[in-house]
């Protein structure tokens, strides 16, 4: 037996050991810079999540009402809360001790009860008899201190006692806050939701869809598959490809100047919105539509061609078909982008307090972002935990939109 | 309008003509891919056109289709009859053209759809079966003529891009005969099939040309020799050399013929 190293092994060639050591630290680099981005994105979404947890639940107390009462002041709901607050509360002597008992619930919460019983009503018999037991949010200040379970801050010695004893009584109940996902912008932190800027984001969506899908397919169908290679086509495909890069901003202005001061379309209404980013997306679409077309085999065409089809024909029954799920995940990332697009709504004029939802698309609407950027910059502690809230509402939205564009492409992806 | 007498001669024992090329040249830009070509092919008959690669085999047999058209720089100069028709001629619609001139690939190219879709696309674009029962009954046709209905005939609904490549191959033949054309153009069309689908091919040539005109571009000399009756010698953008493929074969005129087919150029 000599010492000569093995033929096949690392020492048989020199330098092969550093080419090893270089790729094992090129491999610990990417993994590194995989999960550093990982670990920023984790901390990023844990923060809000943690922030946004309150927005989500809610606290709500029983609170009976007697039926002689409801039919005696239901006509001056504040007495009648007063009134209510006074029969549910004990120590209720005084002004002090009637405007902490009031503070107790949320802000118009005679509204909240007389609307209840009013559905009772409809099932029960009026006989002014008996008592309603309905179920009621607790104010702002209440929540914050049952959900810290530190009952002290913020409650005065007489607040602590009557939640101690509601607590005790099992008359406190933790309820998903469906208000955040219904109601309207408020002024006040506890009746603040998403849900007319859902609907708004909605309305614009569906406009920019429409407009950028449309336009964007045919525009792109138009220049891959019809029009002759020239240089003013060279010259609009190089303006495409700059356009999918101006800021968005740019096109806030655009549709400013355009949309609204030229041909006079309502401010801060779905439409306009929507027609903004289409502009924005359509750059976009076309490109992302072009690839899918030109990925398209050219014996698919031939095939068609040589039975005869004409051009239309091989394009509408064979080649789109085949481009359409690349065209569709195009457009959906487009959409997810255009989803949590603010700066160009802000431009034209997005960005006013709105409670009621829009009924069409020409309505004053307010979208998700938007709504973000407007409580983010509210004063008032409960919207802090509303705006993270809303920001984790629309980060699921992009998740779920980016994953059904995953889905579509694995789904429709044809093999030839 | 040329129209030209050889077609319309009843006597069975005079060749007839299908299609008649004459002084065709094809540039792709500056670039001179077939230069000066005359040749007749023969109705019912096998045409096997042979050559070194990049001789222009595949650009001749576009032009008969004017599939070439779809290539911006090409330009066809010279005359291409059918029938005594030229099909260059301004009137000439191409997809009229193409149904009566069909073509199969080099690679076979099914739609990404139903066999069934596959052979009834071109039937239904034409319009040329009116109803579901004459459309199945072409499609049934079609498959039994290329060889393929035993095969395939519980499955019509499966894709086609999932049989084997022979298979394939004959689901395009038979896409391309369900529309009834006349000529049907072939380019290498076994090229990328193994042995035993390629005599399943070869035999359905021999089957096919009792219908209809076949011109078929071949790599393999042994090929051209079994299923064609005129062959066709490319070299360089020009026919170097035609006529009875026993005739080539034994004992061809040009040097270059000779080279070739003994494997000395290629
Ligand atoms: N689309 C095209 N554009 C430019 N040149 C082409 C094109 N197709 C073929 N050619 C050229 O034309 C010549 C003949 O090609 P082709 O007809 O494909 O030859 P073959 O089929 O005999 O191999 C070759 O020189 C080739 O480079
Ligand atoms: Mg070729």
């Amino acid at each position: 037996m000599t010492n000569k190293p093995h033929p096949l092994s690392m020492a048989s060639l020199p330098g092969l050991d550093k080419r090893y050591r270089a790729e094992k630290r090129f491999k610990f680099a990417g993994v590194l810079a995989v999960f550093s981005s990982l670990a920023f994105l984790g901390f990023l979404i844990v923060a809000i999540a943690l922030k946004s947890a309150g927005a989500f639940q809610t606290y709500e107390v029983e609170i009976l009402v007697k039926k002689e009462k409801y039919l005696e002041l239901r006509d001056q709901p504040f007495i009648f809360l007063q009134s209510t607050m006074r029969y549910n509360l004990s120590g209720v002597v005084n002004g002090q001790a009637m405007r902490e008992a009031v503070n107790m619930v949320v802000d118009g919460a005679e509204i909240d009860l007389l609307d209840h019983i009013e559905n009772l009503q409809q099932n029960t018999r009026a006989d002014g008899l008996g008592s309603y037991s309905v179920w009621v949010t607790l104010s702002n200040r209440v929540v914050s201190a049952l959900s810290k379970q530190d009952i002290g801050t913020n409650l005065t010695a007489r607040q602590q006692a009557w939640v101690e004893g509601w607590v005790a009584n099992n008359k406190v109940r933790q309820r998903f806050n469906v208000g955040f996902l219904t109601n309207g912008d408020s002024r006040d932190p506890e009746r603040a939701g998403i849900g007319s800027a859902l609907v708004g984001s909605a309305f614009m969506l569906l406009v920019c869809m429409v407009l950028s899908f449309g336009v964007g397919i045919l525009a792109a169908i138009y220049l891959e598959e019809f029009a002759p290679k020239n240089k003013y086509t060279v010259f609009l495909e190089v303006n495409i490809n700059n356009l999918a890069t101006v800021p968005s901003i740019i096109f806030g202005l655009l549709g400013l100047s355009v949309f609204l001061n030229l041909f006079g379309l309502p401010r801060s209404a779905a439409i306009v919105g929507g027609m903004v980013l289409a502009l924005m997306t359509m750059p976009t679409i076309i490109i992302a539509s072009r690839l899918a077309l030109q990925s398209v085999p050219l014996s698919i065409r031939e095939a068609a061609f040589s039975v005869g089809a004409s051009p239309l024909q091989t394009v509408f029954h064979h080649v789109l078909p085949l481009a359409l799920p690349g065209m569709l995940t195009g457009t959906i990332l487009g959409m997810a982008r255009a989803i949590g697009e603010t700066a160009p709504l802000l431009m034209i004029g997005m960005l006013a307090f709105i409670v009621e939802a829009p009924d069409n698309i020409f309505d004053p609407a307010s979208v998700l972002p938007v709504q973000i950027f407007l409580w983010a910059e509210s004063p008032e502690r409960g919207f802090e935990e509303k705006t993270a809230a809303a920001i984790i509402v629309l980060l699921a939205f992009l998740l779920v939109m980016n994953l059904t564009a995953i889905i579509l492409r694995k789904k429709l992806e044809k093999k030839w | 309008m040329v129209t030209y007498t050889v077609n319309e001669d009843n006597n069975p024992d005079t060749v007839k003509a299908k299609i008649i090329v004459d002084k065709v040249s094809v540039a792709y830009g500056d670039h001179l891919a077939l230069n000066d070509i005359a040749l007749d092919i023969i109705s019912n008959k096998v045409t096997a056109l042979i050559g070194p690669s990049g001789c222009g085999k595949t650009t001749f047999l576009r032009c008969i289709n004017r599939m070439n058209d779809l290539i911006g720089s090409c330009k066809v100069t010279g005359s291409i009859l059918l029938d005594g028709y030229d099909i260059y001629a301004p009137e000439v619609d191409v997809e009229v053209l193409r149904r009566k001139v069909g073509m199969v690939f080099q690679k076979p190219n099914p739609f990404p759809k139903s066999i069934y879709d596959n052979i009834a696309y071109g039937v239904k674009i034409h319009g040329l079966a009116s109803d579901k029962e004459e459309l199945d009954a072409i499609v049934e046709q079609s498959l039994v003529r290329a060889g393929l209905f035993e095969e395939v005939a519980d499955r019509l609904d499966v894709s086609g891009t999932s049989l084997s490549g022979g298979q394939q191959q004959r689901l395009c033949i038979a896409r391309a005969i369900a529309i009834s054309p006349d000529v049907i153009l072939m380019d290498e069309p076994c090229s990328a099939l193994d042995p035993i689908a390629t005599a399943k091919i070869e035999e359905l040539i021999h089957e096919l040309k009792e219908r209809y005109t076949i011109v078929i571009v071949t790599h393999s000399m042994q090929q051209a020799a079994r299923v064609s009756d005129y062959t066709a010698f490319f070299h360089e953008g020009d026919l170097v050399e035609k006529g009875e493929t026993s005739a080539l074969f034994t004992n061809p005129n040009d040097k270059r013929t000779e080279a070739y087919i003994t494997g000395r150029i290629g």
